[in-house]
């Protein structure tokens, strides 16, 4: 006997119930089929492809009038049903029809989540989810802007397909990377970048605050700190939530969606649910693989027969073209998991396994993901993989293969990617000079000039080498960085300008890092590198810096901290003074000590009281004295013309202007100067880093002195004659330095490298020189400042511990 | 059944460093691992007790402020050539807060 069935949302999951049961049993059941949307099943995944321009809409129609006229399906398209009720086992259609029912299936699938921003109701605020949606976009072309806020699969694939059209578009995403639930923030980086080759601008890290309307309609998005955005369509792309509020409606058992059991009948015997409005077993979906499997087993159970549903391992891919980019299972870190990384700059792929007890639980695949499905059975199949573990991440081609080329980084390179900054000399020449003959460093030295300057890039120049002649290059040992690459610093310092990498992630994935984030060792050495030459565009990472840096106070052995005001060139006043015995009382500093370097040292103070301590400082017009800083650390003075009777020139206000001017800088290692007002030297400034002595004719500037574990005397860099010369001279050799130093190098050891000859033809041509002070300056428009002033306003809370659970019982 | 304790919202502790909680016993460190995974140990170094919580945090270890020892966040064990161990406790992350077991604080007392 005929049965009716009733299907509530004609959706992707419930137009797979309906052809199964026609299939297997045409005659079971008489079929209405009700849809709010007014029209049939399509293929709602391939919306973006439409969007893109590639598909049309009539090629995802799934089905069309005619398979529902041939399957007798009753359609009420354009209806929403408002009211089921389960015990008379009926349904009211709009128009307030009654229909009977024996089954019912509910396929009413998510409602996209519209975050309640003010202005969220505005005209031309859209969600992602139909085709209204996907034409509202459609009607977008060049000279429209668009934002689109979510940077996960809907965000990005709406952001694509709408530049496609030409339309200016930008994505808000409130991480720190896209798609951050399916990528980590290497693979982040290379989806970023091929979205912005796009001409997609993309936000991270960006809190929406308010939607900005005109005459009822969107005109802009206003941003947390204050960027305003101007839009003509504001797309949001933020989530989905189950739409079960007519389930619930109807007493239908519902938690997050509504709830079924294996066989997807509801808390109701009569009533099914399948697809995205579910909840099975504490789980909701989001993608279509596991709603097909629960479509079959709907349709099973509609014609009496035994199937259960099994949750199943997931994966995604992202539908942008030119973005391949595949993720799969579980890849979060934990206990006894372990990463394997594999990245491939040159190609612009990346791959990364999660392994858990020798079974790859989890994959993320960026630029080839010809690999995956095989990695996918993997995953699935939760297969050993212990015999195959060192080749693995290359794929099922290397299984037994040679491993991978660690030069490929470079071999990969451009021809016209810079190697040699200082003489402007890129690959593709070096390639040349080799095939003209030039067969080791010195003859490409000799030929090109490429290394024979400040010499940075000789480890680069080595791997060209090595690359072009193979085997008959034999490259000399060099030190890498740490266990995380095989780059030396100079090699990744390169990179980091030739391939404009402005962040870490950047730089690990274009420079092949072997750990997922770096060490103790590189990441406090990349942060300086990056900062030290993208100082607009690159974020200090306080989390990359060693603790004295990150709290801005030198740690003691006892965990407790020492605060060190600046005392510009180690002159003070009584007040100044006053306020530092006042604060050591305050804070029971249990010592205070004249320093090395002409000011006082608090010592011993409690992490806790640091915020409030340097506000004290602060008060009394005391900043930071840097004293645990890669960075400028003194100036030290002498009394010169102002008091001393052989005083040439005003030492101490000479030094006094140079500690103000590169305060705050960050350098290689630390860096200390000192003006001498005599060539008697009483400031001993020919054993520190940068030293002036005073004469009658002007000024002599000397660098690379030291006086710790070597102990060195500086060698005269140039004369100059006026005060002011001197100081840009100072500027521009700290900014050579800056631009060119290995991390950890002081002065002195940089200079050995480099060699003096170098240096001062730098310092001595003036447009080399202005240059320098230029960026020098540009930098320190961003740095000179004072942390402690900027952490006791900002985040003193980021002192104290995060609960105190000391009064909580212990029984 | 175990008792969580309610510590603090996640974005407290930055990603790839710690804060410490304070008990009866000293100082736990709660690290916020580069994935958003939550671990929590004696803040004390096993060498000279050096405050682990100011370390730098990389992967799923710590390196420690004083002299670079390094830590497993998941075993509290020492890596490389170093011998120690540190203290670990059950932490976990959901809806955003973190949650300590509440048993941590009895452990603590039985472990000295
Ligand atoms: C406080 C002070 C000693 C003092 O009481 O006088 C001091 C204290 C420390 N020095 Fe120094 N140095 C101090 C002046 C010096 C001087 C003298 C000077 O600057 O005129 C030198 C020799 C000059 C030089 O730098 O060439 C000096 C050469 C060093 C070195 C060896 C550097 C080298 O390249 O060989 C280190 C180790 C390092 O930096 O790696 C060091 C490292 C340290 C550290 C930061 C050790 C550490 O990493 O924890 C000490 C911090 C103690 C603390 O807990 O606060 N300190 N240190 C001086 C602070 C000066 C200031 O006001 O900022
Ligand atoms: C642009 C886009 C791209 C996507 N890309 C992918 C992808 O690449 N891979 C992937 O796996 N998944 C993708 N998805 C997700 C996938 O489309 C969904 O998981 C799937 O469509 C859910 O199917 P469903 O049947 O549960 O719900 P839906 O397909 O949403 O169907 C539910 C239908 O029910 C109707 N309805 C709701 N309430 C009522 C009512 N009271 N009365 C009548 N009708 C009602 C709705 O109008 C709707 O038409 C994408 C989604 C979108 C929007
Ligand atoms: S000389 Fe050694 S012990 Fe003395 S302050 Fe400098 S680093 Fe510390
Ligand atoms: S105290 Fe931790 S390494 Fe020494």
């Amino acid at each position: 006997m005929t049965q009716k069935l009733i299907v509530i949302g004609a959706g992707m999951a419930s137009g797979r119930v309906l052809e199964h049961l026609v299939e297997q049993a045409p005659d079971a059941y008489d079929i209405t089929l009700f849809n709010s949307e007014p029209r049939g099943n399509y293929n709602r995944i391939m919306l973006s492809p439409v969007l893109a321009g590639d598909k049309t809409y009539e090629e995802i129609v799934t089905h069309d009038d005619a398979w529902y006229a041939e399957h007798g399906v009753d359609c009420r398209f354009g209806q929403r049903v408002e009211g089921i009720d389960t015990a008379a086992k009926t349904v009211t259609a709009p128009g307030g029809e009654v229909l009977s029912y024996d089954k019912l299936v509910l396929g009413t699938g998510s409602n996209p989540f519209m975050i309640p921003l003010p202005g969220h109701d505005l005209e031309g605020v859209i969600a992602y989810r139909d085709l209204e949606d996907t034409e509202k976009m459609m009607e977008m072309g060049a000279g429209h802007k668009v934002v689109v806020i979510g940077g996960g699969l809907l965000g990005l694939e709406a952001a694509a397909g709408m530049a496609a059209r030409g339309v200016d578009v930008t994505v808000i995403h409130i991480m720190g990377h896209l798609m951050e639930r399916q990528l980590d923030e290497s693979a982040g980086f290379l989806l970023r970048r091929a979205l912005e080759d796009k001409g997609i601008t993309v936000k991270c890290q960006a809190n929406s605050k308010e939607i900005l309307g005109e005459n009822g309609k969107v005109r802009a998005l206003l941003l947390d700190d204050g960027t305003e955005l101007p839009c003509d369509l504001l797309v949001m792309a933020v989530g989905i939530r189950p739409n079960v509020a007519l389930g619930k409606e109807a007493g239908l058992a519902v938690g997050r969606g509504i709830h079924v059991d294996d066989q997807m009948v509801t808390s109701d015997p009569d009533v099914l649910a399948v697809g995205e409005c579910v909840e099975h077993n504490g789980a909701v979906f989001g993608l279509v693989a596991p709603l097909y499997d629960q479509a079959k087993v709907a349709a099973q159970t509609l014609l009496g027969e035994d199937a259960a549903f099994v949750q199943k391992e997931l994966s995604t891919k992202l539908k942008v073209t030119g973005c391949d980019l595949f993720s799969a299972g579980d890849f979060a870190e934990g206990e006894g998991r372990e990463d394997i990384v594999f990245r491939d700059p040159a190609r612009g792929v990346y791959r990364r396994l999660v392994i858990e007890s020798d079974v790859i639980v989890g994959a993320v695949m960026y630029g080839d993901t010809a690999d995956s499905n095989w990695f996918f059975g993997l995953i699935k199949d939760k297969e050993n993989i212990a015999e195959m573990r060192d080749t693995v991440i290359f794929g099922p081609a290397y299984q037994g293969g040679a491993p991978l080329d660690p030069l490929a980084a470079v071999a990969a390179l451009p021809r016209d990617a810079e190697i040699c900054g200082c003489n402007g000399i890129c690959k593709g020449q070096i390639e040349d000079a080799i095939a003209a003959g030039a067969t080791d460093l010195g003859a490409i030295k000799a030929t090109t000039k490429a290394s024979a300057s400040c010499g940075t890039c000789t480890g680069l120049v080595e791997q060209v080498l090595a690359v072009t002649l193979g085997d008959d290059f034999v490259m000399p040992a060099a030190q890498t960085m740490c266990g995380c690459t095989d780059m030396t610093h100079e090699d990744v310092r390169r990179m980091i300008k030739s391939q404009k990498l402005t962040s870490m992630p950047a730089v690990w994935q274009a420079c092949d890092w072997k750990t997922p984030d770096g060490c103790h060792v590189c990441r406090p050495a990349l942060n300086y590198y990056l900062l030290a030459d993208w100082p607009l565009e690159y974020a200090d990472d306080p989390q990359s810096r060693f603790i004295n840096e990150r709290k801005h106070a030198n740690i003691q052995k006892d965990g407790t901290f020492s605060v060190v005001p600046r005392m510009w060139g180690g002159v003070t006043t009584p007040s100044e003074l006053r306020a530092i015995a006042d604060a050591a009382e305050k804070y029971d500093v249990p010592t205070v000590k004249v320093t090395g370097g002409q000011r006082i040292d608090l010592l011993g103070v409690k992490g806790e009281d640091l915020p409030a301590i340097w506000k004290d400082l602060n008060d009394a017009g005391m900043v930071s004295g840097y004293a645990y800083s890669k960075g400028l650390r003194t100036v030290k003075t002498c009394v010169g013309t102002d008091h001393c009777r052989f005083g040439t020139q005003d030492s101490t206000g000479l030094g006094i202007k140079l500690e103000k001017i590169l305060h705050g800088a960050w350098t290689p290692h630390k860096l200390k100067l000192a003006v001498s007002g005599c060539p008697r030297n009483c400031a001993e400034a020919t054993c520190k880093d940068i030293g002036i002595i005073c004469v009658d004719s002007g000024y002599q500037v000397s660098i690379g002195g030291a006086a710790g574990m070597d102990v060195k005397e500086t060698e005269l860099l140039i004369q100059v004659p006026t005060e002011d010369e001197a100081i840009a001279v100072v500027c521009a050799v700290t900014q050579l330095y800056r631009e060119n130093g290995k991390y950890l190098d002081r002065i002195y050891k940089w200079l050995a490298k480099v060699g003096m000859d170098w240096v001062k033809e730098q310092i001595e041509d003036e447009a080399t020189r202005a240059a320098l002070v230029d960026r020098f300056e540009i930098s320190q428009s961003v740095y000179r400042h004072d942390p402690w002033a900027q952490h006791a306003a900002e985040k003193p809370q980021s002192y104290q511990p995060l609960a105190n659970l000391s009064l909580e019982a212990a029984e | 059944m175990t008792d969580w304790i309610d510590v603090s919202a996640l974005e407290d502790v930055p990603v790839r460093g710690a804060r410490v909680v304070k008990t009866a016993l000293g100082c736990v460190a709660v690290f916020r691992t580069g994935a958003d995974t939550v671990h929590a140990l004696d803040n004390a170094c096993p060498h000279k007790g050096g405050p682990l919580a100011e370390g730098i945090v990389h992967g799923t270890s710590v390196t420690c402020p004083l002299h670079n020892w390094v830590f497993s966040l998941e075993t509290g064990e020492a890596q490389g050539a170093d011998e120690g161990r540190v203290n670990t406790y059950p932490a976990r992350v959901e809806d955003g807060r973190i949650l300590l077991e509440a048993a941590f604080l009895r452990a603590r007392v039985a472990a000295e």
